[in-house]
């Protein structure tokens, strides 16, 4: 037969490509600025020089930081520990009341941004202006304030307050999935329900509680928010305050830099230690007995204690929730700073302000909202490429692209900021130093990783063999995936869009260090505004971030629980 | 004429090798199956064909195209212009296009007018007995309709030769019978040729014209018609892999073959060749029982009621056997044996194996 319907032409190799754009992505935003840190640390006037790494390290300031940082991450780590395992057990393992409830209110901090709860607290509790203090030494006659939110215990209770959902949910999601025949054998063979928490329950939960604690740890110890707004007072600094007071003191000088890099290198480190550990902790097998199935677990019934923990629980989420909220929203409300809380003293005046009048403000919220919706929709489809070479094709040597894409998400923001600096302000052609684009870079690295899991994940459920269907229907690679891949992953593209989009608006570590006066990010802005004493803009701003925050929120869960039904 | 060609076509998945100097060829119109064990290697022959994978060596020619090259041009020529139509174990129906949208979507592609598309389209929904289902979405469909609707979309193109990759083995026992009719009167009614890859011996033996068996390591065995592959297969593992397989011991003594330990002659017919050690195949269905006559003698060992059938191990000088026969005809004929009895077997079949073949198939 002659007339045949085999065309001989082949096509150009899109997976070649696509392969190339995505390394290409990711050698430039990813892999090019954290090299950069750690050639800079390391490499001092065309040579490698490990006594000058020593030195800066052991100057009184830098020495201080990485202690600082150390006291303030182990503080906020056992503690969060504690509260995060306290809370899981109980809503899960007891009959306390409205258990749907209270989890889903411990989970709230999860979306409010720590710095903007640490302002409310610094409101609250700063030794001489906080309304709590003042409460006690003008109605209760003490003589001094009963607590000094500026200290290593302030700062690490304010960050526990906002970190316990990483414990929280870990070890809720380990309970839950136990089986529960493990602890009922126990109690057949005699054992009481102390014996069983001491000797089943807690061995097996132990791997989820140590992988929470790790993360804590790991965002704890490169936490900037926090500690620039209750520390920087009292002369508290930790590695990512210094490293922003530095850079932006000397106005980006060498010396500061390599002050900068060196203490990166020193973040980068110990991210890798703990990501190390975390991984020993769960690769050793300890998770084979929780399986993915669900359970009715066993409860344990808290007779009298029922009443006073549903009481203390409460208590804690109007005390660490709803009364640093309402306090900002009050501020934002306010006439001047140090008025009392009467009506006569509160309009929504400032709120108009800052959203029709005032020029910074303005262009803070135009900026934020522009620069989050560039970097989640060029992240997005950056996303969906690159966890297709990941996850469906078979090129050698994509283990790389997978651990530069999560990069990010291990290394800390500042050390992020740090390295687009040193990679765009002109040494190597492109000066992008104080404008926009910088932080976009910055934005584009930072949730990379978010993108990749969202749609890998997608990308898992799109089985080969639908692509392989439309080519034997005569579709070349892009006319399939077009076709065919990118509409089955919108889900997947539209989760990374707003895991993306939300977090960006309220970015602080890296705009930071990254702005110039005309381009605050809504975080920047925050921020500085309070940091110059316009306290009551900067909580009206924070106000309407939290508005835009919760509305964004809610808006996600209604989309995600569409795609779950 | 051979519409594909595989000429020395070698694969392997890093140390495991899949293939080695395979060679075979499917003639124009022929409905053939490939058929062998899971994992041998006859899905990854039929993705090569379609050009999903690349052989390490060799060569296949459809329509007498060279469509894969490893050995001197190194040409590839992209699934999609290999003019196939292929069907999936799991269909693959395209989750988010209606019924119509997925069959129309060969000839989107070719950029066919509206018109005729739809005309097209409407014709294969009804030659596939989807006829008023077009506006439903895959999840609005069972197993063996979305099973129809790939198979639609695969031949609305008009393809000259369609693979179909284990495309029942998702569906129920009674759907799989409907269906593999309906495949072979559509392969009929359209004209095209088809290769069909399955693991399923009633399958392959009911609708094709060829089957070629393949054992575990992708060796071809035996190409034949469906008679001749059953009725005389070339070897144990053809034989074991056509239905329930039985052997029995034989060794030759001067001119006699005498069954398992004991001194029964085997009557039937003789197996040719100079080894002292055989083995006699067959199947329970070849199996005769009796009281009395001629034959080997044998004692029953167990005899188990089983409702319609009855089942009985048998022990013939050594040599254990079983078979069944239909309870009302053990009635009527005498044939309820209770255990220790002793019966007269006789074949209406045996195919003769060397002791050492069958040992190869047994090892594996």
């Amino acid at each position: 037969m002659s007339t045949s319907s085999i065309k001989t032409k082949s096509s150009i190799g899109v997976g070649q490509i696509i392969l190339f754009l995505s390394v290409a992505i990711l050698v430039i935003v990813v892999a090019f600025p954290v090299l950069l840190i750690l050639f800079n640390a390391f490499w001092v006037e065309g040579h490698f020089n490990l006594k000058n790494v020593i030195e800066v390290l052991s100057e009184p300031d830098t020495f201080k930081a990485l202690k600082n940082s150390l006291i303030i991450a182990t503080g906020t780590t056992i503690g969060s520990t504690i509260v995060g395992t306290f809370f899981a057990w109980l809503v899960t393992r007891t009959d306390l009341p409205h258990k749907t409830f209270m989890k889903s209110m411990f989970l709230v901090p999860f979306m409010l941004p720590s710095f903007i709860g640490a302002m409310a607290w610094k409101m609250l509790l700063s030794p001489n202006a906080g309304f709590i203090n003042q409460f006690f030494i003008h109605h209760l006659g003490f003589t001094g304030p009963v607590f000094n939110i500026y200290s290593y215990l302030g700062i690490s209770t304010v960050e526990v307050m906002y970190l316990f959902p990483f414990v929280f949910i870990q070890v809720c999601g380990a309970l839950e999935r136990m089986d529960p025949t493990l602890e009922e054998s126990a109690r057949i063979s005699g054992a009481g329900l102390l014996t069983i928490t001491r000797k089943i329950t807690i061995p097996l939960v132990l791997p989820s509680i140590m992988s929470g604690a790790l993360l804590i740890m790991l965002y704890s110890m490169a936490h900037f928010g926090t500690v620039a707004v209750l520390g920087i007072e009292n002369g508290i600094y930790n590695i990512p305050t210094l490293i922003y007071e530095r850079i932006h003191q000397s106005g980006g000088s060498f010396a500061s830099i390599r002050t900068g890099t060196v203490l990166a290198t020193v973040l980068v480190i110990s991210a890798a230690i703990i990501i190390w550990a975390q991984r020993t902790i769960l690769g050793k097998g300890h998770y084979q007995i929780i399986g993915g199935k669900s359970f009715r677990p066993m409860e344990l019934k808290l007779r009298g204690l029922r009443m006073p923990l549903m009481i203390f629980c409460l208590a804690y989420i109007a005390f660490t929730i709803v009364l640093p909220t309402v306090v900002i929203f009050l501020v934002g409300g306010l006439k001047t700073y140090g008025l009392s809380f009467t009506p006569e003293n509160l309009s929504l005046d400032n709120y108009k302000f800052i959203l029709f009048e005032y020029q910074v403000t303005r262009d803070a919220i135009f900026n934020s909202v522009t620069l989050g919706f560039s970097a989640a929709i060029i992240t997005m489809f950056a996303g969906v490429m690159i966890s297709y070479v990941i996850v469906k094709m078979k090129v050698r040597g994509k283990g790389i692209l997978e651990f530069l894409g999560m990069l990010p998400f291990s290394v800390p923001g500042s050390v992020i900021a740090l390295g687009v600096i040193l990679a765009w302000s002109g040494k190597f052609g492109i000066n992008l130093y104080n404008t926009v684009w910088i932080i976009l870079l910055a934005y584009i690295a930072r949730y990379m990783a978010f993108s990749l899991k969202a749609n890998s994940a997608a990308l898992e459920q799109v089985h080969d063999s639908l692509v392989e269907a439309a080519r034997s229907c005569g579709a070349t690679m892009w006319q399939s995936l077009k076709d065919i891949v990118i509409p089955l992953v919108r889900p997947g593209m539209l989760a990374a869009f707003f895991l993306i989009f939300l977090p960006s608006l309220r970015e602080l570590t890296v705009s930071i260090m990254l702005y110039a006066p005309t381009t605050r990010t809504i975080g920047v802005a925050i921020y500085t505004l309070n940091e110059d004493g316009e306290t009551v803009i900067s909580a009206a701003l924070a106000g309407i971030a939290l508005i835009i925050i919760i509305v964004g929120q809610t808006i996600i869960n209604h989309f995600t629980k569409k795609e779950g039904a | 004429m051979d519409i594909i060609r595989v000429e020395g076509v070698a694969k392997a998945y890093g140390d495991h090798q899949v293939h080695e100097d395979l060679t075979l060829a499917i003639k124009k119109g022929e409905c053939f199956t490939l058929l062998g064990p899971s994992g041998c290697g006859k899905t990854v022959l039929l993705r090569m064909i379609a050009g999903f994978e690349s052989p390490d060596a060799g060569k296949i020619y459809i329509d007498d195209t060279l469509v894969s090259d490893a050995d001197d041009s190194h040409q590839e020529i992209p699934p999609e212009n290999r003019g196939l139509g292929v069907v999936f174990q799991d269909y693959a129906v395209w989750p988010h296009m209606t019924v119509f949208d997925n069959v129309a979507y060969p000839l989107k592609i070719a950029k066919r007018p509206k018109d005729e598309i739809k005309k097209k389209v409407m014709d294969m929904i009804d030659i596939v007995g989807m006829h008023g289902l077009e506006k439903r979405l895959p999840s609005e469909l069972s197993g063996g309709q979305q099973q129809r609707v790939a198979l639609a979309r695969a031949l609305v193109g008009n393809p000259s030769l369609m693979l179909l990759d284990e495309p029942l083995s998702n569906l129920d026992a009674n759907l799989r019978e409907e269906m593999r009719f309906e495949i072979k009167e559509l392969q009929r009614k359209l004209d095209v040729t088809v290769l069909y890859v399955t693991h399923d011996q009633e399958i392959g033996l009911a609708i094709s014209d060829r089957v070629a068996i393949m054992n575990e390591h992708g060796k071809i065995q035996q190409i034949g018609t469906p008679w001749e592959i059953f009725e005389k297969p070339v070897n144990p593992f053809v034989f074991s892999f056509m239905g329930i397989a039985n052997f029995m011991a034989v060794r030759r003594e001067g001119a006699d073959y005498v069954v398992g330990t004991g001194n029964q002659v085997v009557p039937w017919e003789k197996p040719v060749g100079e080894d002292r050690q055989w083995s006699a195949g067959f199947r329970p269905s070849d199996v005769k029982l009796s009281r009395s006559g001629e034959g080997l003698k044998g004692v029953v060992k167990r005899a188990n009621f089983l409702g319609a059938m009855m089942d009985y191990l048998i022990e013939i000088d050594g040599e254990h056997l079983r078979t069944s026969i239909e309870t009302h005809r053990a009635l009527t004929q005498d044939l309820m044996f209770k255990a220790g009895e002793t019966c007269v077997v006789s074949f209406l079949n045996l195919l003769w194996f060397r002791a050492e073949e069958l040992q190869e198939v047994v090892k594996e």
